[in-house]
């Protein structure tokens, strides 16, 4: 497709990889954001790092996603052609980088959960999938580890440091719920040994947040209510600017090879 | 001792006695092609240099993450996107090993970036011209980094031991991050009529800013002459310059690229390209700072350290508590 927006045939399993790639794409692209501005120059690396272990993920789950279509869709027609309402990930990720302590807290609640779910979906019955999640895990193990540290030194380290952490995790908890969000195509994915259920994965997620706070000294957020939307393409405000930015090209200078 | 000079630093360094049979000594050992390393004698004004050669490079690597940063969010692709962010990367660990190695010398990290934010110390003039098109990011790669390359593969010899290290994989780097410029040029000649335009445009705007980045003619250059006879700089400005000219004409000609000088000439007898006068003023106004970018690179920088104080601050009000519970 030579311009315009890509029509994905949705397909639940179809849904299932777009809903997992755009989240990579999506949080991978956040991080990019930061290159040249981060604290210092080892976290400059570090969250380059895990913009690029995202990137990557994308990439693979968004090739996978074009072979199950069967359309004809490469990874970039799936990240430059679709439009906020054709994006799937979750509205955690989406959401701006903040200071250091908000995309950390951001980082860490997604790995959190994302490092479980990639080590149970190496027993997908889909082949190309478990040989994704094998890579993703390793992938996540780090970020959880990473994140994990700067959340203790920064509950732990100064007034200001311990301010600016209570108040990342207290605006960006609501959007966790989120990450255990199931609809019925996800259901007949689950069902078909493709896909796992996120529920299973709620108290190993809940036992590292609960655990990484503690050591931080910080206090697990009251539950409450929980926004979504972001998988059925209900974003906030801010993917649309994100979009804008990163399909400029593409949008601009249409079918052509870059 | 001499070598109490590497822990007191440059200050004391200066207050050495430097005897004549030394100094003799010393350069003996630079003659022979011996390594100097961290713990040798080694002359005040050699040290001197040395830093402020390593550091300059360092801040290049950092303030030249800037304008490739520029397009990281823009990339058309996302091949050209993890190729970019990595690449970018990359100069950043330039920068931290550049710095480790300054720092065998007697200078902290955070000494050299506090010389870099106050406008106290230099980087290239090369990163204070902005990237306007994705084009740009093909011909920084191709020729920014190609110029960066001939500078620095005689450093891999440099007589320095800690710096020549760092640049062996430096170099590797930068061969990598050049193949990447020139197959972003590639695609973009062979694309439309419009991405050729955008190729062309790139290199009009960057052949002359490259041919500045071998720093002053030969005649006019202040530090070369010591350089040379330390064995840290192996050819002269005008000689890398040139190097880079007959390197870059024939890969243009395959883009099918016109390198914008009209007095670019092949010379049968000296078997060189000739090219035209460069324009000196350009390049000292913005060495003096007024290049097109000059403040927004430095507010980018004093806006990131500034920003990053308190997480800093955190890291090491945190590792101090930690010692003392270690303690207890």
């Amino acid at each position: 497709m030579a311009s315009g927006s890509i029509r994905v045939a949705e397909t639940p399993f179809v849904s299932y990889l777009l809903r997992r790639a755009d989240d990579a794409l999506v949080l991978g692209h956040r991080l990019s954001e930061w290159c040249g501005h981060a604290p210092m120059m080892e976290e400059e690396m570090a969250l380059a790092n895990m913009g690029l272990d995202l990137i990557g993920q994308a990439r693979a789950l968004y090739g996978h996603a074009g072979a199950v279509e069967a359309a004809g869709h490469d990874e970039d027609d799936f990240a430059y052609l679709r439009d906020e309402r054709g994006y799937r990930n979750l509205l955690l990720v989406e959401q701006r980088n903040g200071d250091f302590a908000r995309t950390i807290v951001r980082q860490f609640l997604y790995a959190a959960f994302a490092e479980p779910y990639w080590r149970a979906m190496m027993a997908s019955r889909d082949a190309t999938l478990a040989a994704i999640a094998a890579k993703a895990e390793k992938e996540m193990t780090y970020h959880v580890r990473h994140c994990a540290e700067w959340i203790v030194r920064l509950g732990d380290g100064t007034a200001e440091s311990r301010t600016r952490t209570i108040a990342a995790l207290t605006d960006l908890w609501p959007f966790t719920g989120e990450l255990f969000e199931v609809d019925e195509g996800d259901r007949a994915v689950i069902a078909d040994g493709i896909g796992i259920d996120p529920e299973t994965l709620r108290v190993p997620w809940r036992r590292t947040v609960a655990h990484v706070l503690a050591e931080a000294g910080l206090e697990v957020p009251k539950e409450g209510f929980m926004r979504n939307g972001g998988r059925i393409g209900r974003h906030s405000e801010h993917l649309g600017h994100l979009l804008a930015e990163m399909q400029y090209l593409q949008r601009s200078m249409p079918g052509e090879n870059w | 001792m001499y070598t109490q000079a590497l822990n007191a630093g440059p200050e004391a360094a200066e207050r050495t006695i430097e005897d004549a049979a030394i100094l003799a000594r010393f350069q003996e050992r630079i003659d022979a092609e011996e390594r100097i390393e961290p713990n040798d004698f080694m002359p005040a004004a050699y040290r001197k240099t040395l830093i402020r050669q390593i550091s300059q490079h360092a801040h290049s690597e950092i303030v030249g993450m800037l304008p490739e940063g520029n397009w990281i969010t823009r990339a058309p692709s996302l091949r050209r996107k993890a190729a970019l962010l990595a690449k970018v990367q990359d100069e950043c660990g330039h920068g931290l090993y550049l710095y480790a190695a300054a720092e065998t010398l007697g200078v902290s990290r955070e000494e050299l970036i506090d010389q870099l934010l106050s406008g106290k110390a230099k980087y290239s003039s090369i990163f204070n011209y902005p990237t306007l098109s994705w084009a740009d990011i093909g011909a920084i790669g191709w020729l920014v980094d190609g110029a960066a390359i001939m500078n620095q593969i005689p450093l891999c010899r440099c007589s320095y031991g800690p710096y020549a290290r760092a640049m062996i994989r430096v170099c590797k780097e930068e061969s990598f991050h050049q193949r990447q410029g020139y197959e972003i040029m590639l695609a973009l000649v062979r694309g439309s009529e419009a991405q050729r335009e955008m190729a062309q445009d790139a290199l009009n705007r960057w052949w002359w800013p490259c041919l500045m980045m071998f720093g002053p003619p030969d005649a006019d250059s202040r530090h070369s002459e010591a350089s040379t006879r330390w064995k840290i700089k192996r050819f002269s400005n005008d000689e890398l310059r040139q190097k880079f000219v007959d390197a870059t004409v024939p890969q243009a000609r395959y883009l099918g690229l016109t390198i914008p000088d009209p007095d670019l000439r092949f010379n049968e007898e000296t078997g060189h390209w000739d090219y035209g006068a460069i324009d000196w003023e350009e390049f000292r106004q913005v060495i003096a700072g007024n290049g097109p970018c000059n403040a927004d690179r430095m507010a980018a920088r004093r806006k990131a350290h500034e920003d990053g104080a308190w997480v800093r601050e955190a890291a090491c009000a945190h590792a101090a508590k930690s010692r003392v519970r270690a303690a207890a």
